[in-house]
């Protein structure tokens, strides 16, 4: 009978000590965007959005850090994009179990566990000097493009999957060859999944400083691009210069928490969206 | 003929008295989310006997089962009414802990499920989550559990070896001797050989009679023959409700409901 | 005819497809190539920037220097050839600047036609002599010989235990300070992320109600979308000063900074993979345990947690690999001091951090260009190492 009561408490204390980590865990989550929030809001008004960085970063506002990193999102998904999702066809559709495969899949997982700081060395050294792109957006844009590949392959391929096989054997009954069927059925079903994943890989890529430290970034620039070979201004970049070696720290700090708090939105808004896009087309799915 | 209250069980059998009776059910009804899974079933299992569960698939016998343990409490949106006895006592009223419970109702699964571990920490692991910890009197555990389960012999050599080693037969043998080490005072065994060769299964069968002498024994399963073979008494269950409930040799000779005689035949199922 | 065209236009979509993964299967095989073509350079090649060279008199019987040895020369650490294996004669250290103190500009003349000879003399009476010159400063009859400089190695990149890419004249390429503030930093971070990851992984996976989870899944979604220059933000300005504080240090910037931010960076990984492990204990496997009368919490730790025992592994793995991978956050809250570390409370310097300081100043081609290289290969094979051994681990508990 003693020992009854006795795992029964380790398990009552056992699972109270657990669900407060948890609940650690999701308060740190809470810690640091109410104080990015908190902090970034007082900042933002029109005029920040809109204006130049003046009087060495510490007035104005961080326009050209927000055109900078829309380039470098739209350029980097034109490149990432396609071909992450015809590769992730390819894998999934095409390819049968074999070596290919197997050296393509594990080719993948390896590229996605490379760290971001590696493939701006890449970057630097294919595309910015071997390619003579220079530090411009077109080279910091294909860098980005690389390291979202693997998660807009991983982010498809699931997609892919989760169509159940028998649809894709009724249409090939029905006549259909390969490609009718993953135009017309695969494709249809995986959308919105696909799309989910290229959501939530422009948020990981208008976050990242590393890979474009090198390939693009420009550390001060007050005027906007005005073709895919020129320098530019990103926000993540931006930030880690205001708060590390701006000209006037103290005066740029709240510069920084604004620059921070847009970031953070960029990535809030994306993870609503795919959320979003994940519930309402998958119950659609699963209701049809 | 459909049972609706223990005078009725009372009249079916006579010869059970009341302490005879290892487990009753008393009106239980039980709801998954909106469907009604067991309907209204009065129940009563005797002592020291073999009582078999049959019925197709999705009948509600495995269900109807797990009652006694109350295993269907893991799933979520179960809603059970009604009393369910153990020994007399409601295992479903406030106060009852399901752990201690469960280790009064030893369970045999489907598929043979022994833990990663060695054949001996399989049998010792009810012992050891129960607070026992005198390795002395676990050996002798052990060792008295795989000889009921028939299985010492072909393992006395092999004790620290994974459990993983032994062959499907063995296997279900020792999930056995694992339920048995707890001296679980009912046993239910969910289609234990449904998963084996001819074989096993008639060694599982000679075990199942061997052990009626100690223990109380509720099995479902599939198989007729089974049925017939080793249980005293056979229940037949069709969509959530309990349909006949007899001596099984009654049963299978004269079976009293249309449904029951054409599942014993065959004609459906 | 159209059937035809539908034929060829598959065709053409199969080849399209296979470019497409090809190329995302050779992006791999291109950043080694292209890493180690910047990089590898570094070896086999003098300490010493090209122009410049280290004469010793005739009579010095040293065979070569190492950069290590300069750099001690220079200190004074090393003040006799003895210590070099050479003869008893003291160093005498002798560099452009020094011109003055041994010849007035008389001596030299009017355009220094007379320097050649003089250091020529200079050598001559001193065997002790080291005079680091300019090649054009290098008589050319000269009475004394260049030393040569030990080539630098693998092994002494590895193994050094100084990072100076930029000191003159003897630049220090020793990695073991960076290699070792990773891998303080790291362990740091899975050392507080692996048992949070994991008690929360647990509570997700076999405690939480399925509401609760709903709640919880997207939040570790999140935590594992804020860029790491945010964290690196949130940790400069948040942590920093409190550790300064809690701990009254001259600097907030230390290993342990660098070690909570990484492994706060560090939970979603871990959390996710973990938790995908325990889902895959059998139903079955837990049933039996609850069915002998184990409660949840000792089914738990009795037969889900050692069932999913390889995948809580590789989630650490991974864990560890993120953190070791990971860039910005770790440059703005650890101080970047490229000391062995001996304490949490110390800065350290980081493989990955030390890249993206010093790549921008480095000058193209150069010594320390391909120094930061190396460091980029060094990197990206021991993220291989811990990808592989994750795969390994996975592959092993299918089979």
């Amino acid at each position: 009978m003693m020992s009854f009561i006795h795992k029964r408490i380790k398990q009552k204390i056992a699972f109270s000590i657990f669900g407060l980590i948890s609940m650690i865990v999701v308060g740190i989550l809470f810690v640091i965007l109410g104080f990015i929030i908190f902090r970034g809001i007082s900042v933002i008004n029109w005029g920040f959005l809109t204006k130049m960085p003046e009087e060495g970063m510490t007035k104005g506002g961080i326009f050209p850090a927000i055109v900078g990193t829309l380039c470098l999102i739209a350029g980097s998904m034109i490149f990432a994009f396609p071909i992450g999702v015809l590769s992730a066809i390819y894998l999934n559709e095409y390819l049968k179990e074999n070596w290919l495969k197997k050296f393509m899949r594990s080719m993948t997982n390896n590229l996605a566990g490379i760290p971001s700081i590696v493939f701006g060395l890449f970057g630097m050294a294919l595309f910015v000097n071997k390619l003579k792109f220079g530090d411009s957006i077109l080279a910091g844009s294909l860098t980005l493009g690389l390291l979202a590949l693997p998660v807009i392959i991983r982010t498809t391929e699931e997609a892919l999957k989760s169509v159940p096989d028998h649809l894709r054997i009724g249409s090939y009954a029905l006549g259909a060859t390969k490609l009718q069927t993953i135009r017309r059925v695969v494709l249809p079903i995986a959308a919105p999944n696909i799309i989910t994943g290229l959501i939530l890989s422009i948020s990981r890529v208008s976050g990242e400083t590393a890979p474009i430290l090198f390939t693009v970034a420009a550390y001060f620039l007050p005027k906007l691009p005005h073709s895919m070979f020129d320098q530019a201004m990103a926000l993540p970049y931006h930030l880690y210069v205001l708060t590390t070696s701006g000209t006037n720290m103290e005066a740029s700090r709240p510069m920084a928490y604004g620059t921070a708090f847009v970031l953070i939105m960029i990535v809030l808004i994306a993870n609503l969206l795919a959320n979003v896009f994940r519930r309402y087309f998958g119950k659609k799915n699963k209701m049809n | 003929m459909n049972l609706t209250n223990t005078l009725e069980i009372q009249e079916t059998f006579p010869d059970i008295a009341d302490e005879m009776l290892k487990a009753q059910t008393k009106d239980v009804n039980l709801y998954y989310k909106d469907f009604h899974a067991l309907k209204n079933i009065n129940f009563a299992i005797k002592a020291n006997t073999v009582t078999a569960l049959i019925g197709p698939s999705g009948c509600g016998k495995s269900t109807f089962l797990r009652l006694f343990n109350r295993m269907n409490d893991l799933i979520s949106g179960v809603k059970i009414t009604g009393d369910v006895l153990l020994e007399g006592e409601n295992i479903y009223k406030k106060g009852i802990v399901v752990d201690e419970l469960r280790k009064s109702v030893g369970m045999v699964f489907q598929k043979p499920n022994p833990f990663p571990k060695s054949i001996y920490e399989n049998v010792a692991y009810g012992l050891r989550v129960n607070g026992y910890d005198h390795k002395d009197s676990i050996d002798e555990i052990v060792e008295r559990s795989l000889k009921q389960a028939a299985l010492w012999d072909e393992v006395k050599d092999k004790l620290k070896k994974s459990a993983y080693e032994l062959s499907g037969g063995q296997q279900q043998r020792l999930c056995i001797a694992r339920a048995l080490a707890i001296e679980p005072s009912l046993i239910l065994m969910d289609e234990p050989a449904s998963a084996l060769d001819p074989l096993s299964t008639s060694k599982i069968e000679e075990l199942i009679y061997d052990l009626k002498n100690k223990y109380t024994i509720v099995i479902v399963t599939h198989n007729m023959q089974q049925a017939g073979r080793v249980s005293d008494y056979t229940a037949f269950f069709y969509l959530g409700e309990l349909i006949e409930y007899d001596k099984t040799k009654t049963m299978f000779i004269n079976p009293q409901n249309i449904k029951t005689q054409n599942y014993i035949t065959g004609r459906f199922g | 005819m159209n059937r035809k065209r539908l034929k060829i236009f598959e065709k053409v979509f199969g080849a399209v497809l296979f470019s497409s993964s090809t190329v995302t299967s050779l992006t791999v095989l291109f950043i080694i190539v292209f890493l180690f073509n910047e990089g590898i350079g570094l070896f086999n090649s003098t300490p010493v920037e090209k122009k410049y060279q280290f004469i010793v008199s005739n009579n010095n019987t040293v065979k070569e220097l190492s950069s290590k040895q300069l750099k001690d020369i220079f200190n004074y650490d090393i003040t006799n050839w003895k210590q070099l294996g050479g003869s008893n004669d003291s160093i005498l250290l002798f560099t452009i600047n020094d011109l003055s103190t041994y010849f007035t500009d008389d001596e030299l003349g009017a355009n220094f036609e007379n320097l050649p000879s003089k250091i020529n003399e200079l050598i001559k009476k001193n065997p002790g002599i080291l005079a680091y010159l300019s090649d054009k400063y290098v008589p050319q009859h000269l009475e004394g010989h260049v030393i040569p400089l030990t080539k630098i190695s693998i092994k002494d990149f590895v193994t050094g235990t100084e990072w100076y890419p930029t000191s003159e004249p003897a630049p220090q390429f020793g990695v073991l300070p960076l290699i070792l503030g990773t891998l303080w930093v790291s362990f740091g971070a899975i050392l507080i992320a692996l048992p949070l990851g994991l008690a929360t992984a647990i509570f997700m996976a076999e405690v939480a109600s399925q509401r609760l989870r709903n709640i919880l899944k997207p939040v570790i979604e999140l935590l594992a979308g804020i860029p790491s220059v945010v964290y690196g933000f949130f940790g400069l300005v948040v942590l920093v000063p409190l550790i300064q504080q809690l701990f009254n240090l001259p600097v907030g910037e230390t290993a342990l900074a660098g070690s909570i931010i990484l492994g706060i960076m560090a939970l979603p990984t871990i959390i996710t993979v973990s938790e995908d492990a325990l889902r895959t204990t059998p139903t079955s496997l837990k049933e039996a345990s609850l069915a002998l009368g184990a409660t949840r919490w000792q089914t738990i730790t009795r037969v889900t947690v050692p069932y999913a025992r390889s995948g809580i592994t590789a989630a650490s793995i991974l864990g560890i690999g993120r953190a070791v991978g990971e860039t910005m956050a770790v440059l703005m809250v650890t101080g970047n001091a490229g000391v062995i570390p001996h304490t949490f409370l110390q800065p350290v310097r980081t493989i990955p951090a030390t890249i993206a300081a010093e790549l921008g100043e480095s000058s193209y081609g150069g010594l320390h260009f391909k120094a930061l290289f190396a460091l980029g290969i060094l990197l990206f094979l021991i993220t291989l190492i811990i990808n592989t051994s994750v795969e390994l681990i996975k592959s092993r508990k299918r089979s």
